[in-house]
């Protein structure tokens, strides 16, 4: 049964793949989320971390409100190459003068 | 699922419980008290300190604790980019990246996880003569090593990759044994395996003090409890001159945050690690398909701290859709950032602290500790449990930096990138 049931569906993570993950002793969020792939798909854990911080505080035996969300990453939402490339942010480089990227 | 994660699982069918799952022994200990004692304690759960028990381990010095301050992979070693190169600028990081190479290529089989290496070659690409000059003379030193690194017109560059813009593009270093591989699996491999071998690993356990002991040793102590240690190793990474503090060693290394981020993943399609020297822009395809890369940003002092920046997206982005066009349109997914342990020279610190005979340092690995760290493991393991000694461990010395006899002769590694 465990292995039909997804908790993440951007990498295909079941609940089984994190019973067997918390089984070796990777049961910290940050852990469980490099051991399984689970929340570094499009969604980037916005659909995902919810019900498997629920699961994994079903199987460690913790406190829901103790399971930390894992570290946000940027961007907010996958962002194409060629619009950061027009941030005025970009640091210059000696070779980079006079040159505005393609659009 | 990460592909690999299971396939050890194969033949312990007979150890399912009724309901069919899968128990068996945790790799990681992240509760409970630590032993009282070890024949080596190592600071740090990154892969050189794994990478050391496990080799400790195989010599059959299993008495030997892992004290990992977070969760596996919290540091640099979950943070890079998984190069590997032998594209290196001295004789000595030559040498010991053909046999890291050679380890990798046996990774999955010896440790029995998959590590997704993949040998696609390292293209560096230069926009000047002075940058040609400097490749050539590495590329020299390379081939009397037996690394078969040449120099390529621009058009022999585009035909390996035929995304790239050669506007500006003067020559090209392509060395096509270098590769890249997936970062945290070495991580689970080597810890697996230790910890079969009888190694206890514990994660979530901070070293708070170290208490020389008469005699030699220290009493190393943890939330968890002390544990006498007749050796320490710090492989502590970037924390390493923390931890050497506590028993007044000076480090003379420090962090250097570095930046990084992946894309969308993406049908196969780059093969190399193509890097650009004038920039430090660096990218390649890992086998998830994502493109994973990193730009050098001058300026910025040391610290721990690892927040991330527009201004490193930007600068990636600007960079890398100068050099392939094409790049422009796919997505950016996350960025995250590391700590470089950055020594003096560029070069590590191995082998016990002056005056400090039972406190060994394997750090100050400046970035490319994740790709040394199968040779060092093992040749640290080697000198731990009796071996003569590999040069590393006479050139290397925490001493270097302070005998003055040695002052201004150091060998300096510059190729470093990033």
């Amino acid at each position: 049964m465990a292995r039909k049931i997804v908790l993440c569906r951007c990498e295909d993570v079941t609940l089984a793949d994190l019973e067997h993950c918390v089984s070796r002793g990777y049961a910290d969020i940050e852990e469980v989320k490099r051991y399984t792939g689970f929340g570094t798909g499009p969604c980037q854990g916005k659909e995902c971390l919810a019900p498997m911080a629920a699961q994994l505080a079903r199987l460690t035996h913790v406190a829901p409100e103790q399971i930390r969300p894992f570290t946000s990453r940027p961007p907010l939402a996958p962002t194409p190459i060629k619009i950061l490339a027009q941030a005025p942010d970009a640091h210059r480089f000696d070779d980079d003068e006079g040159r505005d990227p393609p659009t | 699922m990460i592909p690999g994660n299971l396939d050890d699982d194969e033949g312990d069918e007979s150890r399912a419980d009724a309901s069919g799952e899968i128990r068996l022994p945790a790799t990681l200990e992240s509760s409970g008290p630590v032993p009282p004692k070890a024949e080596i304690v190592i600071v740090g759960g990154g892969v050189i300190g794994l990478a050391i028990a496990y080799y400790l381990a195989r010599r059959g010095l299993t008495d030997v604790v892992v004290l990992e301050r977070g969760y596996l992979a919290e540091g640099a070693s979950g943070r890079n980019g998984g190069g590997i190169r032998q594209q290196w600028s001295t004789e000595i990081n030559i040498r010991l990246m053909q046999e890291s190479v050679d380890l990798c290529r046996r990774f999955a089989v010896d440790l029995g996880v998959n590590v997704w290496f993949r040998q696609g070659g390292y293209l560096f690409l230069a926009r000047s003569q002075k940058e040609v000059a400097r490749l050539q003379k590495n590329i020299d030193l390379q081939n009397r090593c037996g690394v078969h690194t040449k120099m390529l017109e621009p058009k022999a560059a585009q035909e390996i990759v035929p995304e790239l813009d050669l506007r500006g593009i003067v020559g090209a270093a392509y060395n096509p044994t270098d590769g890249i591989l997936f970062p945290w699996p070495f991580l689970w491999g080597y810890a697996r395996q230790a910890a079969a071998h009888g190694v206890r690993i514990f994660t979530q356990t901070p070293v708070s003090g170290l208490v020389p002991q008469q005699g030699g040793g220290y009493d190393v102590v943890t939330p968890r409890g002390a544990v006498r240690a007749r050796r320490v190793i710090n492989a502590t990474g970037a924390w390493s001159p923390q931890l050497a503090k506590l028993i007044g060693v000076d480090v003379p290394t420090y962090p250097i945050r570095h930046e990084i981020c992946s894309s969308e993943p993406l049908k196969p399609f780059l093969r190399p690690m193509v890097s650009e020297l004038s920039s430090g822009l660096y990218c390649s395809q890992s086998m998830r398909g994502e493109i994973v890369g990193g730009v050098t940003l001058p300026g910025h002092g040391s610290t721990y701290a690892m927040g991330s920046t527009l201004e490193f997206l930007a600068t990636y982005a600007r960079r890398l859709v100068r050099l392939m066009p094409i790049l422009g349109d796919i997505k950016i997914l996350r960025q995250w950032a590391g700590p470089y342990d950055q020594s003096p020279d560029g070069n590590p610190i191995l082998g016990a602290a002056p005056a400090h005979p039972d406190f060994f340092l394997a750090c100050g690995f400046v970035g490319h500790g994740f790709m040394m760290a199968p040779i060092v493991g093992k040749l640290y393991a080697e000198y731990l449990t009796g071996d003569k000694p590999h040069e590393i461990f006479s050139r290397y010395t925490l001493g270097r930096f302070s005998d003055p006899a040695l002052a201004g002769q150091h060998e300096k590694e510059d190729f470093n990138i990033g």
